[in-house]
């Protein structure tokens, strides 16, 4: 392994040391949480982790063909990618087909392909391309909105295929519009947002907006001398009525009803404590059967392929979304423990990566790929543990399914590239 | 600022990640538990449970098969239910019943349809199964009783209760226990240790395989078989001498402690409470209330003991230095007591009496000035009172034995403290007390500490404690059953004593009973007793309670009968006591007439007179 990086084709071994590792575990767990009755072989392609290995191969294909490409492709390509990933989502309102409630897949006579997934490679080139052009301000407004439709275009399409948990993913790359310097409001805004929007569902709209207006009228009076700001604070408290109430609008009427349950019992809305112990039987299934067998883990695990509750498949989709629970139970604290630092070096590794890039295309591209990744991350596993409402995502490297695997492979492998290439004067 | 937010929220997530892995696997997990794991499924081999035999070696209870129908709703398919419901002799509403049970239970598992098939049901039916999707048998063992006596000693053994399971983990819903006699005496050893298979299972409750491969399963150990001190025949012969009476007897040998014999009448066959029919039969046991079969009158029914008490008084009083074997006492037919001149009548006839005839002619007065003169030894009755107390206890009455039976009372013998709390202001006496020195007042004996009391006067002194196991699969038994326990009464005083017994059947109040050619030493006893018939305290006709052992030299047996309702002490108790006796010692019995007498007896007149609503007499013939 030569760490020396003078040679132009040299990768960032450390990057690629975790994913491999992330991929290999991934492999062993999903044929831990797949295999039913007795294990034959490791390649049994009518089993999910038989065609895991096939996927494996495809992406090995993938790496390959990315390296080979002259760095400079994917810049020069991007706005090409991103044309074609958005005609391909369109393209699934006239051809696609339906699984589990979501118009997301392309079938290929028995290969399906989640155009989903690559879009989101697509969008962080584009959204690199655009903001690096030095024709573009991000700090001006106008290509603020610009580039913000560059994401939305997306997002919104794959919302209207009913894949809300996907479309969430896109508001990731907020963090790349933020390091490339739009204002700090933003930020606030978000954050204000954010707990507007927990406390409206929380306590109700009325209860949260007399909370500001006694938070604004405090620091009117006690704090600021100078009344100058007074405008301000009058068009914050008619923001916070309008957002909260919209927002209890848009809970009730534009979310679907599991979406309801979901965000419901995360917030524990249901007071009745019988109800709740329905609701949590019911809705959260796999919540609690991920959480059961994840605590069944202990220390150390029960084991590869011992785990007593994957093996009886008590957690449903625990091969796809769930596979963090099968970690869980059979490789135990330790294990996961092991799985959550490979995951957030990973994404460290890349922003720190990113960050050392003279070229603004290659750095906010790797800010993008460290958004994507924490995004997914942060949800999978923070649903799978019951941190955050249930929202269904792959965890990357390691859920099963061809599409998730080869999106990521090349996500990250374009990254690694431009990395590579990083000494190089274009 | 602007470069630092990912990285911190990415090292954030990392950090509560683990915080919350930490507290679901660390800090909120118990230890795995296998056995708390529903997707194992446990399934357990239950070993042959251990056989019970008499001293003899004869076979009392083996095991048997018993074959339960057992149904998995969903794999029935439509069936000609009509056949179906004849093969197992039910009628269609049970067939309905029982499989919507099952069908609600779970459609996928199996659930019992029908339990304890009988034999000749299950050749039948097994014939014809393959016609019936879905149902199956299971072969499951229950008790195999090769006799129909003691049902009491037996026991039986059921399905273990919520509160079983909840003592002791071992036992899980379906196992059975032993609930009564040497069952639930002997019920680690009987039972052995069952074997478990450790399966998995998925979420739709389908075994998918052993756990392990196994690693983690046991086999099944099975129980050991035990020899019990009981004489099946003498056990036998006894149960039948108490036919439509209510009491018990019990006979021990006094040379070892062993129990040969424990009856209590009325009795039930054992094998009612096996089956198909046990529920039913056992709701009819145990709503007799006149006759509480499942009650073991030998062992917990307390009651005064009566004159044999006397006995205990007398040695308590030679060992006291209160009288001597000389003491004499001119009896007028009553004795006479106190400042306010109250009187104690006595049976005995009159006359001058010592201590061997008082005890010939259970002299009432000879026992109250003995006692009276106990109590009076110290200036402090309450101190002469503990002294006699613990006399008396020596000898197994008034506490625990100790044995290995499953249930038993304490009895009570009361002490000083016993009355300083019941007169708290007043100076009581020896004439206070008085009636105690007869075995009435507070005294209280159940018959198995009455039997162990003959015995140990018959080894002058000491006792074994009275036990029912003989042997377990040949190795030693409880080390404490082999150990002598002594009195505090030294052996010197038991000559008279045992010569006054040895009168009672010469020429005393049991000289009719008498045995050719056996030296019996005994004494009888008649207790009062009072019930309450709608809140009225009424006197019953006396008990019949009699006490003896042979032979005099080399006791073999001594036995203590208790006939509920039987008036006089020689009436009932006495004969059957004799006819125990002749049969253990010769084997057969020779005194037909007697044994025709007491068998042919009832005494179910007697028990229904309290029941009757009228008025009745007592102690009439």
């Amino acid at each position: 392994m030569n760490l020396n990086r003078s040679n132009s084709f040299q990768l960032d071994w450390i990057a690629v040391i975790i994913f491999t590792a992330l991929v290999v575990f991934g492999y062993f767990n999903i044929l831990s949480a797949s295999n039913t009755g007795e294990f034959t072989s490791y390649i049994d392609t009518t089993k999910p982790y038989g065609k895991q290995l096939l996927f494996i191969m495809g992406s090995l294909i993938l790496i390959a063909t990315i390296l080979s490409v002259e760095a400079k492709f994917y810049e020069r390509f991007a706005s090409i990618l991103y044309i074609g990933s958005i005609l391909s989502l369109i393209g699934l309102f006239i051809a696609g087909k339906q699984i589990n409630g979501a118009t997301s897949w392309y079938d290929f006579g028995g290969i399906t392909l989640q155009p989903s997934e690559f879009a989101k490679f697509a969008t962080a080139l584009a959204l690199a391309k655009f903001i690096s052009d030095l024709q573009t301000n991000i700090k001006n407004p106008l290509d603020q909105f610009k580039a913000g439709v560059l994401v939305a275009l997306p997002a919104v399409l794959i919302l209207f295929q009913n894949d809300a948990g996907s479309t969430i993913v896109f508001g990731s790359l907020f963090f790349v519009f933020y390091r490339e310097g739009i204002s700090q409001y933003y930020l606030f805004f978000a954050v204000f947002l954010t707990i507007l929007g927990i406390s409206t569902l929380k306590f109700s709209a009325i209860i949260t907006n007399v909370a500001i207006a006694s938070l604004l009228i405090f620091y009117q009076l006690f704090l600021k001398r100078k009344k100058r700001k007074f405008k301000v604070t009058v068009i914050a408290f008619i923001c916070s009525i309008t957002l909260s109430f919209g927002i209890q609008w848009a809970y009730n009427e534009v979310l679907q009803k599991h979406q309801q349950d979901r965000i419901g019992l995360w917030l524990r809305l249901e007071k009745d404590p019988v109800k709740l112990e329905s609701m949590k039987r019911n809705i959260s299934y796999n919540l609690n059967e991920s959480e059961k067998a994840i605590r069944s883990g202990g220390v150390f695990g029960k084991g590869f392929m011992e785990g007593t509750r994957t093996k009886g498949k008590f957690v449903p989709e625990q091969h796809t979304d769930y596979i963090f629970s099968t970690v869980g139970e059979e490789w135990g604290f330790f294990g996961s423990s092991v799985l959550v630092i490979l995951f957030v070096s990973l994404i460290l590794r890349i922003i720190y990566l990113a960050e050392q890039h003279k070229s603004q295309f290659s750095r906010i591209y790797g800010y993008g790929v460290a958004s994507i990744l924490f995004a997914h991350f942060l949800i999978n596993i923070g649903m799978v543990m019951g941190l955050i409402p249930t929202i269904g995502i792959p965890l990357p490297f390691f859920s099963y399914g061809g599409s998730g695997l080869w999106a990521f492979t090349i996500l990250v492998f374009i990254f690694l590239k431009l990395d590579s290439n990083r000494l190089n004067v274009w | 600022m602007r470069k630092i937010l990912l990285y911190s929220l990415v090292a954030l997530t990392g950090v509560c990640f683990i915080g919350r892995l930490f507290y679901l696997q660390i800090y909120q997990s118990t230890a795995y538990d296998l056995n708390n794991d529903n997707a194992i499924r446990k399934v357990f081999h239950y070993p042959k449970r251990g056989y019970i035999y008499d001293r003899n070696d004869s076979l009392l209870v083996a095991n048997q098969p018993s074959y339960d129908v057992m149904v998995i709703p969903r794999e029935v398919k439509p069936l000609d239910t009509t056949m179906f419901c004849n093969l197992l002799k039910i009628d269609k509403p049970t067939f309905l019943k029982s499989y919507n049970r099952a069908n609600r239970y779970s459609p996928r598992l199996p659930s019992p349809f029908l339990r304890h098939l009988s034999k000749i049901d299950y050749a039948f039916l097994s014939e014809k199964l393959r016609k019936f999707k879905g149902f199956y048998i299971q072969k499951r063992s229950v008790r195999d009783y090769q006799t129909s006596i003691g049902a009491n000693v037996l026991g039986y053994i059921a399905e273990a209760n919520t509160k079983d399971i909840k003592k002791d983990p071992y036992y899980n819903r379906g196992d059975l226990i032993g609930k009564q006699g040497v069952e639930i005496s002997y019920e680690k050893i009987l039972r052995g240790i069952k074997g478990v298979k450790y399966i998995q299972k998925d979420i739709y409750n389908r075994d998918i395989g052993s756990y392990k491969d196994g690693a983690f399963d046991t086999l099944p150990i099975p129980g050991k078989d035990i020899k019990i001190t009981i004489d099946s025949e003498l056990q036998a012969y006894g149960e039948s001498l108490m036919q439509n009476k209510i009491g018990g007897i019990v006979a021990i040998e006094p040379s070892s402690g062993e129990i040969l014999s424990l009856v209590s009448a009325p009795s039930y066959n054992p094998s009612l409470l096996v089956g198909r029919e046990r529920s039913k039969n056992y709701t009819k046991l145990y709503l007799d209330s006149i006759h509480r079969p499942l009650i073991d009158k030998g062992l917990v029914r307390m009651h005064e003991p009566g004159s044999p008490f006397k006995l205990l008084v007398a040695l308590t009083a030679l060992q006291e230095n209160v009288i001597s074997s000389n003491t004499g006492l001119h009896c007028k037919g009553k004795y006479v007591y106190g400042k306010n001149k109250r009187t104690m009548q006595c049976h005995c006839g009159g006359g001058y009496r010592n201590l061997k005839s008082a005890i010939s002619f259970s002299c009432n007065s000879y026992f109250a000035m003995a006692f009276r003169n106990n109590i009076n030894k110290y200036d402090n009755s309450s101190t002469s009172m503990d002294k006699w107390s613990d006399h008396i206890k020596s000898f197994g009455l008034g506490a625990f034995l100790g044995n290995d039976l499953s249930v038993g009372k304490k009895g009570n013998i009361p002490n000083g403290n016993y009355y300083d709390n019941w007169y708290p202001d007043f100076k009581w006496g020896a004439t206070t007390i008085i009636s105690n020195s007869i075995g009435q007042g507070e005294v209280l004996v159940t018959p198995i500490q009455l039997a162990n009391m003959t015995a140990a006067i018959a080894n002058k002194g000491f006792y074994f404690t009275p036990h029912i196991i003989k042997s377990i699969d040949d190795n030693e038994i409880n080390p404490d059953f082999k150990r002598p326990k002594k009195t505090t009464i030294d052996s010197q005083h038991y000559d008279e004593i045992i010569e006054g017994m040895l009168n009672v059947y010469k020429e005393g109040t049991a000289s009719f009973l008498k045995v050719p050619g056996v030296e019996i030493c005994g004494k009888t006893g008649t207790a009062e007793n009072f019930t309450k018939v709608d809140g009225v305290r009424k006197q019953l006709t006396d008990h019949s309670i009699f006490v003896a052992f042979a032979p005099k030299h080399n006791p073999k047996i001594a036995i203590a009968v208790l006939v509920e309702n039987g008036h006089y002490g020689a009436r009932w108790a006495g004969r059957v006591a004799s006819l125990m006796i002749e049969k253990h010692i010769k084997g057969e019995v020779s005194l037909k007439n007697m044994e025709k007498l007491v068998l042919d007896k009832s005494l179910e007149d007697e028990y229904l007179k309290p029941y009757s609503g009228k008025a009745f007499k007592i102690n009439d013939q």
